[in-house]
Protein backbone atom coordinates (compact mmCIF):
# COMPACT_ATOMS: atom_id res chain seq x y z
CA UNK A 1 0.00 0.00 0.00
CA UNK A 2 1.52 3.55 -0.75
CA UNK A 3 1.83 6.09 1.61
CA UNK A 4 -0.22 8.07 0.15
CA UNK A 5 -3.35 5.71 -0.15
CA UNK A 6 -2.75 5.60 4.18
CA UNK A 7 -2.77 9.47 3.72
CA UNK A 8 -6.65 9.31 2.22
CA UNK A 9 -8.12 6.59 4.38
CA UNK A 10 -7.18 8.37 7.41
CA UNK A 11 -8.00 11.75 6.35
CA UNK A 12 -4.56 12.77 7.50
CA UNK A 13 -2.52 16.17 7.06
CA UNK A 14 0.78 15.06 5.52
CA UNK A 15 3.21 17.42 7.53
CA UNK A 16 6.49 16.18 5.89
CA UNK A 17 7.51 14.55 3.15
CA UNK A 18 4.81 14.97 0.53
CA UNK A 19 7.42 13.96 -2.01
CA UNK A 20 7.65 10.48 -0.73
CA UNK A 21 4.31 9.45 -1.01
CA UNK A 22 4.85 6.93 -3.22
CA UNK A 23 6.28 4.48 -1.02
CA UNK A 24 5.10 1.11 -0.23
CA UNK A 25 4.27 0.16 3.04
CA UNK A 26 3.66 -3.66 3.52
CA UNK A 27 2.71 -3.39 7.74
CA UNK A 28 2.01 -1.27 10.23
CA UNK A 29 2.06 -1.32 14.24
CA UNK A 30 0.73 1.18 16.67
CA UNK A 31 2.55 2.20 19.63
CA UNK A 32 2.95 4.51 22.56
CA UNK A 33 6.14 2.78 23.58
CA UNK A 34 9.06 3.13 21.13
CA UNK A 35 11.32 -0.27 22.91
CA UNK A 36 8.55 -2.35 22.32
CA UNK A 37 8.52 -0.62 18.43
CA UNK A 38 12.14 -1.21 18.89
CA UNK A 39 11.77 -5.31 19.72
CA UNK A 40 9.45 -5.98 16.97
CA UNK A 41 8.82 -3.79 14.06
CA UNK A 42 9.82 -5.73 10.61
CA UNK A 43 10.43 -3.92 7.30
CA UNK A 44 8.82 -0.87 5.20
CA UNK A 45 6.43 -0.21 8.58
CA UNK A 46 4.35 2.63 9.14
CA UNK A 47 4.01 3.54 12.30
CA UNK A 48 0.50 4.83 14.15
CA UNK A 49 1.87 6.78 17.80
CA UNK A 50 -0.18 9.33 20.37
CA UNK A 51 2.88 10.13 21.77
CA UNK A 52 4.50 13.21 21.33
CA UNK A 53 8.54 13.82 21.90
CA UNK A 54 11.55 13.67 19.86
CA UNK A 55 12.56 10.54 20.51
CA UNK A 56 9.45 8.82 18.59
CA UNK A 57 11.61 10.30 15.31
CA UNK A 58 14.69 8.52 16.21
CA UNK A 59 13.31 5.62 17.19
CA UNK A 60 11.87 5.63 13.59
CA UNK A 61 15.07 6.76 12.18
CA UNK A 62 16.92 4.29 14.15
CA UNK A 63 14.54 1.13 12.42
CA UNK A 64 13.97 2.62 9.21
CA UNK A 65 10.21 3.22 9.79
CA UNK A 66 9.22 5.48 6.51
CA UNK A 67 5.96 6.96 7.90
CA UNK A 68 4.49 8.06 11.14
CA UNK A 69 1.41 9.03 11.86
CA UNK A 70 -0.09 10.38 15.01
CA UNK A 71 -3.39 9.90 16.26
CA UNK A 72 -5.80 11.45 18.34
CA UNK A 73 -5.53 14.93 16.50
CA UNK A 74 -1.72 15.19 18.23
CA UNK A 75 0.62 17.84 16.37
CA UNK A 76 4.12 16.82 16.43
CA UNK A 77 6.19 19.54 17.44
CA UNK A 78 8.72 21.79 14.98
CA UNK A 79 11.74 19.91 15.82
CA UNK A 80 9.81 16.57 15.32
CA UNK A 81 8.97 17.67 11.66
CA UNK A 82 12.79 19.03 11.46
CA UNK A 83 14.33 16.11 12.43
CA UNK A 84 11.94 13.79 10.41
CA UNK A 85 12.20 16.32 7.52
CA UNK A 86 16.51 15.88 7.78
CA UNK A 87 15.88 11.88 7.79
CA UNK A 88 13.45 11.18 4.84
CA UNK A 89 10.69 10.45 7.58
CA UNK A 90 6.74 11.17 6.16
CA UNK A 91 4.83 12.48 9.37
CA UNK A 92 1.15 12.76 9.15
CA UNK A 93 -1.58 13.89 11.58
CA UNK A 94 -4.87 12.07 11.61
CA UNK A 95 -7.63 12.84 13.76
CA UNK A 96 -8.85 9.47 14.42
CA UNK A 97 -8.23 7.63 17.64
CA UNK A 98 -5.86 4.71 17.62
CA UNK A 99 -7.96 1.72 17.29
CA UNK A 100 -10.40 2.74 14.20
CA UNK A 101 -7.14 4.25 12.44
CA UNK A 102 -5.18 0.81 12.32
CA UNK A 103 -9.03 -0.93 12.09
CA UNK A 104 -9.23 1.24 8.57
CA UNK A 105 -5.70 0.32 7.20
CA UNK A 106 -5.94 -3.46 8.52
CA UNK A 107 -9.53 -3.78 6.20
CA UNK A 108 -7.55 -2.17 3.87
CA UNK A 109 -5.17 -5.15 4.23
CA UNK A 110 -1.87 -3.81 5.92
CA UNK A 111 -1.18 -6.32 8.33
CA UNK A 112 0.60 -5.97 11.50
CA UNK A 113 4.10 -5.00 12.03
CA UNK A 114 4.48 -6.34 15.86
CA UNK A 115 5.85 -9.86 16.77
CA UNK A 116 4.98 -12.24 14.01
CA UNK A 117 1.68 -10.25 13.05
CA UNK A 118 -0.45 -11.99 10.70
CA UNK B 1 39.78 0.06 5.39
CA UNK B 2 41.48 1.92 8.34
CA UNK B 3 39.85 1.21 11.64
CA UNK B 4 37.54 4.05 12.48
CA UNK B 5 37.60 5.59 15.91
CA UNK B 6 34.47 8.32 17.13
CA UNK B 7 33.75 8.99 20.70
CA UNK B 8 30.32 11.30 21.47
CA UNK B 9 29.76 12.64 24.93
CA UNK B 10 25.71 11.53 26.33
CA UNK B 11 24.86 14.46 28.20
CA UNK B 12 22.88 13.94 31.23
CA UNK B 13 18.88 14.13 31.64
CA UNK B 14 18.81 15.72 27.61
CA UNK B 15 15.98 14.16 26.15
CA UNK B 16 16.34 16.24 23.06
CA UNK B 17 19.85 15.34 22.63
CA UNK B 18 19.46 11.78 23.22
CA UNK B 19 20.03 9.68 20.42
CA UNK B 20 22.04 11.83 18.77
CA UNK B 21 25.18 9.93 19.05
CA UNK B 22 23.38 6.53 17.52
CA UNK B 23 22.15 8.41 14.61
CA UNK B 24 25.61 9.69 13.93
CA UNK B 25 26.93 6.49 13.93
CA UNK B 26 24.14 4.78 11.68
CA UNK B 27 25.34 7.48 9.36
CA UNK B 28 28.76 6.82 9.55
CA UNK B 29 28.12 3.16 9.04
CA UNK B 30 26.42 4.22 5.84
CA UNK B 31 28.42 5.96 4.15
CA UNK B 32 30.80 3.07 4.41
CA UNK B 33 28.50 0.68 2.88
CA UNK B 34 27.40 -1.85 5.58
CA UNK B 35 24.42 -3.70 4.63
CA UNK B 36 21.14 -2.26 6.25
CA UNK B 37 20.26 -4.78 8.35
CA UNK B 38 23.88 -4.56 9.92
CA UNK B 39 23.16 -0.96 10.61
CA UNK B 40 19.58 -1.29 11.80
CA UNK B 41 21.20 -3.83 14.20
CA UNK B 42 23.88 -1.57 15.94
CA UNK B 43 21.76 1.57 15.57
CA UNK B 44 18.98 -0.02 17.82
CA UNK B 45 21.20 -1.63 20.11
CA UNK B 46 23.19 1.58 20.70
CA UNK B 47 20.27 3.84 20.66
CA UNK B 48 19.02 1.50 23.76
CA UNK B 49 21.99 2.00 25.09
CA UNK B 50 22.40 5.44 25.11
CA UNK B 51 18.86 6.38 26.06
CA UNK B 52 19.68 3.85 29.21
CA UNK B 53 22.56 5.56 30.30
CA UNK B 54 20.25 9.22 29.78
CA UNK B 55 17.61 7.93 31.83
CA UNK B 56 19.39 6.04 34.53
CA UNK B 57 23.10 7.52 34.58
CA UNK B 58 22.94 10.74 33.76
CA UNK B 59 24.51 10.49 30.64
CA UNK B 60 28.01 8.92 29.83
CA UNK B 61 30.37 8.61 27.25
CA UNK B 62 29.91 6.58 24.13
CA UNK B 63 33.31 5.14 21.95
CA UNK B 64 32.61 3.48 18.99
CA UNK B 65 35.16 1.35 16.86
CA UNK B 66 34.45 0.61 13.43
CA UNK B 67 36.95 -2.06 11.65
CA UNK B 68 36.54 -3.96 8.30
CA UNK B 69 34.71 -6.84 10.29
CA UNK B 70 32.30 -5.33 12.97
CA UNK B 71 31.33 -2.35 14.73
CA UNK B 72 32.01 -2.46 18.91
CA UNK B 73 30.21 0.01 20.86
CA UNK B 74 31.46 0.97 24.42
CA UNK B 75 28.63 3.06 26.28
CA UNK B 76 30.34 3.94 29.97
CA UNK B 77 28.41 5.41 32.88
CA UNK B 78 28.87 6.66 36.32
CA UNK B 79 25.64 5.85 37.59
CA UNK B 80 24.12 3.92 40.17
CA UNK B 81 24.67 0.51 38.52
CA UNK B 82 22.39 -2.61 38.27
CA UNK B 83 21.94 -4.47 41.26
CA UNK B 84 20.37 -7.38 39.52
CA UNK B 85 21.50 -7.77 36.09
CA UNK B 86 19.46 -11.14 35.64
CA UNK B 87 16.49 -9.24 36.97
CA UNK B 88 17.32 -6.48 34.75
CA UNK B 89 17.55 -8.77 31.68
CA UNK B 90 14.10 -9.26 31.82
CA UNK B 91 11.37 -8.10 29.66
CA UNK B 92 9.14 -5.63 30.80
CA UNK B 93 10.71 -5.45 34.31
CA UNK B 94 12.09 -1.70 34.56
CA UNK B 95 13.04 1.05 36.87
CA UNK B 96 12.05 4.11 35.35
CA UNK B 97 10.33 6.56 37.01
CA UNK B 98 7.23 7.49 35.53
CA UNK B 99 8.57 10.84 33.68
CA UNK B 100 10.20 8.45 31.05
CA UNK B 101 7.36 6.28 30.91
CA UNK B 102 5.41 9.15 29.76
CA UNK B 103 8.04 9.34 26.95
CA UNK B 104 7.76 5.49 25.23
CA UNK B 105 10.33 4.65 27.38
CA UNK B 106 11.14 2.35 30.42
CA UNK B 107 8.84 -0.23 29.02
CA UNK B 108 11.73 -2.91 30.46
CA UNK B 109 12.67 -3.73 27.11
CA UNK B 110 16.28 -1.55 26.81
CA UNK B 111 18.58 -4.45 27.82
CA UNK B 112 16.23 -7.56 26.15
CA UNK B 113 16.32 -5.69 22.69
CA UNK B 114 20.20 -4.53 23.19
CA UNK B 115 20.59 -8.37 23.78
CA UNK B 116 18.53 -9.01 21.01
CA UNK B 117 20.06 -6.98 17.80
CA UNK B 118 23.43 -7.49 19.57
CA UNK B 119 25.63 -10.18 17.53
CA UNK B 120 27.88 -9.91 21.20
CA UNK B 121 26.61 -8.17 24.38
CA UNK B 122 28.94 -7.35 27.41
CA UNK B 123 28.11 -5.83 30.31
CA UNK B 124 30.26 -4.64 33.55
CA UNK B 125 28.21 -2.97 36.44
CA UNK B 126 28.73 -2.22 40.00
CA UNK B 127 26.40 -0.24 42.23
CA UNK B 128 27.56 3.03 43.10
CA UNK B 129 29.99 2.73 40.81
CA UNK B 130 28.52 2.46 37.17
CA UNK B 131 27.60 0.40 34.70
CA UNK B 132 29.36 -0.15 31.14
CA UNK B 133 27.80 -1.64 28.09
CA UNK B 134 29.99 -3.27 25.15
CA UNK B 135 27.61 -4.20 21.89
CA UNK B 136 29.66 -5.77 19.37
CA UNK B 137 27.57 -5.96 15.53
CA UNK B 138 29.67 -8.64 13.08
CA UNK B 139 29.33 -6.93 9.36
CA UNK B 140 29.44 -10.81 7.80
Amino acid sequence: MKLLDISKLLNARVLTGSNLLDYEVTSACGSDLMSDVMAYVTENVVMLTGLINLQVIRTAEMMDIKAVIFVRGKQPLENMVELAREKNIVIMATSLTMFPACGILYEAGLKGGLGTGR
Amino acid sequence: MSTVRLSYPIPSNDFIAAGEASSNVKKILSQIGIPAEKIKKAAIAMYEAEINAVIHAGGGVADVEITAGRVVINIADNGPGIPDLELAMTEGWSTAPDNIREMGFGAGMGLPNMKKYADRLQIKTQVGVGTTVTITVNFA
